[in-house]
């Protein structure tokens, strides 16, 4: 009642955060469309959509300063907004890494793969989990979804680890693929970072809750 | 480390049959801003006036517990105009005499006795350098104190509150009558003056508060709900009363 203005600003924050989050787990989903499907037009349409990452960070960006600037927050609403703050730049480079990994789908699509693409897919899978729930975190303020995303981050380097072993058993065995072997490393690796941003996001989540950032008192 | 300049114990205060204050129990450090916040009524200013005994001016007011200043209590065997020396106030609106600045600030000194002009001279003009107003008002310090700005009236207060060389600063709401850059500079003389003073302020500006102090206590409804570093208690309060109040979704 006696803030309710401020409470619709704060909600309004969380709808946004939830609209960029909705962007770039559909970032990831297309590029990994377009990799399996050597579908270039799927991958071009994905590199558009990261303009649309970067319009909603600004936008996210500019509702925390107003906030900051208005409101004048303090404790809770201090550490969720800041959270917000650091938050929206790993999601927009999650946004930056899948649409380099539309380009190198688009550099992809011309030749067969040399091996059926496994492990890639299910990175892409564990990574887009992780976003979603990252963000459902902090909207919902749930500590233990915030430390399962952080758990989850394991999975996405033992993923990159197999990625990375299979590619050198394919390698010795024929060196023609190098060259493709080489790309899809490097799409692996984006992925293995994406897994470490929403890592990075899940740690803000349990500041905006517990007023620790990885177990430091900010 | 922090040596306690005041310790509260077990106090009640009643005014009639209304109980102000509820068990308090608190140690100001000594040489530390603590800051005193909560709504209107919960008796941040009855407990700041409890501390020199301004309550006693007040007749149907009634206070039990154990208030002691450097380990000596201020309600047995002291002599209360000694004890208002030593713990100084200053108010929400400046209330300086109808007579010049040198004669505001002079006030309290001549008071306790001394009459040396040229000791009064070095009082008065020590008090208001310490109260950075002196650059402002030394071409006219047999002006009319009342001819000042707001903000200027209310360093001369401090000033006049530093000429009897306290130990304790006393602070009611210090800047709430006044515009942002004599708040500003209230607020820059206040940490300046916690090196040599124990400072305890009551203020409504949350942020007056954030910038200010070292310990902040929150009071609702005559008791003290949390008591902390001003830090920790705007950043992470424990009781969520507190953190209701100070987000403003109460008071």
């Amino acid at each position: 009642m006696m803030r309710s203005r401020f409470d619709t600003q704060l909600e309004q924050l969380n709808t946004e955060l939830i609209r960029m989050g909705t962007l770039i787990e559909s970032s990831i989903y297309s590029a990994v469309k377009a990799l399996i499907n050597q579908d270039k037009e799927q991958a071009r349409k994905a590199i558009l959509a990261d303009q649309e990452v970067d319009q909603k960070e600004k936008d996210i960006e500019s509702l925390c300063l107003k906030l900051l600037l208005q409101q004048q927050p303090v404790a809770g609403d201090l550490r969720l907004i800041s959270a917000a703050m650091k938050m929206i730049t790993d999601m927009e480079r999650i946004g930056d890494q899948a649409a380099d990994i539309s380009e190198i789908a688009i550099y992809l699509a011309d030749d067969p793969y040399v091996k059926k693409l496994e492990t890639i897919p299910q990175m892409a899978q564990e990574t887009i989990n992780m976003v979603s729930d990252s963000i459902d975190a902090f909207v919902r303020r749930d500590l233990d979804l915030a430390e399962s995303v952080i758990a989850a981050d394991d999975i996405v380097d033992d993923l990159f680890v197999t990625v990375k072993n299979d590619l050198i058993t394919l390698i010795h065995e024929n060196a023609d693929t190098g060259s493709q072997a080489m790309d899809l490393l490097m799409i692996a690796k984006y992925f293995e970072r994406i897994g470490d941003h929403a890592t990075n996001i899940a740690e803000w989540v349990k500041f905006s809750i517990t007023g620790k950032h990885k177990e430091v008192m900010l | 480390m922090n040596k306690e300049k005041i310790k509260i114990t077990g106090i009640d205060l009643y005014y009639g049959d209304f109980q102000a204050l509820k068990n308090i129990n608190m140690i100001l450090p000594q040489n530390k801003i603590t800051a005193f916040i909560g709504p209107s009524g919960c008796g941040k200013t009855t407990l700041l006036k409890s501390l020199n005994r301004m309550n006693d001016l007040i007749s149907d007011c009634r206070i039990s517990g154990e208030i002691l200043l450097d380990g000596q209590n201020i309600y047995e065997n002291i002599d209360v105009n000694l004890l208002r020396k030593r713990v100084g106030m200053v108010f929400q609106k400046p209330n300086l005499f109808p007579m010049s600045i040198y004669d505001n600030v002079a006030y309290g000194p001549r008071t306790h006795g001394i009459r040396s002009k040229v000791m009064l001279d070095e009082i008065v003009e020590k008090s208001l350098v310490r109260a950075v107003i002196w650059d402002e008002v030394k071409d006219r310090i047999k002006k009319s104190a009342l001819s000042l700005s707001g903000g200027q009236q209310q360093r001369i207060c401090i000033a006049r509150a530093l000429a009897v060389e306290p130990e304790v600063l006393l602070m009611d709401e210090p800047t709430s009558a006044l515009d942002p850059v004599s708040t500003s500079k209230i607020e820059e003389l206040v940490l300046e003056l916690k090196n040599d003073y124990t400072i305890i302020i009551v203020t409504h500006n949350m942020q007056q508060a954030v910038r200010v102090s070292d310990k902040t206590a929150f009071f609702l409804l005559g008791e003290i709900v949390e008591y902390r570093d001003t830090e920790s208690i705007f950043s992470m309060p424990e009781d969520k009363r507190t953190e209701d109040y100070i987000t403003g979704r109460f008071g």
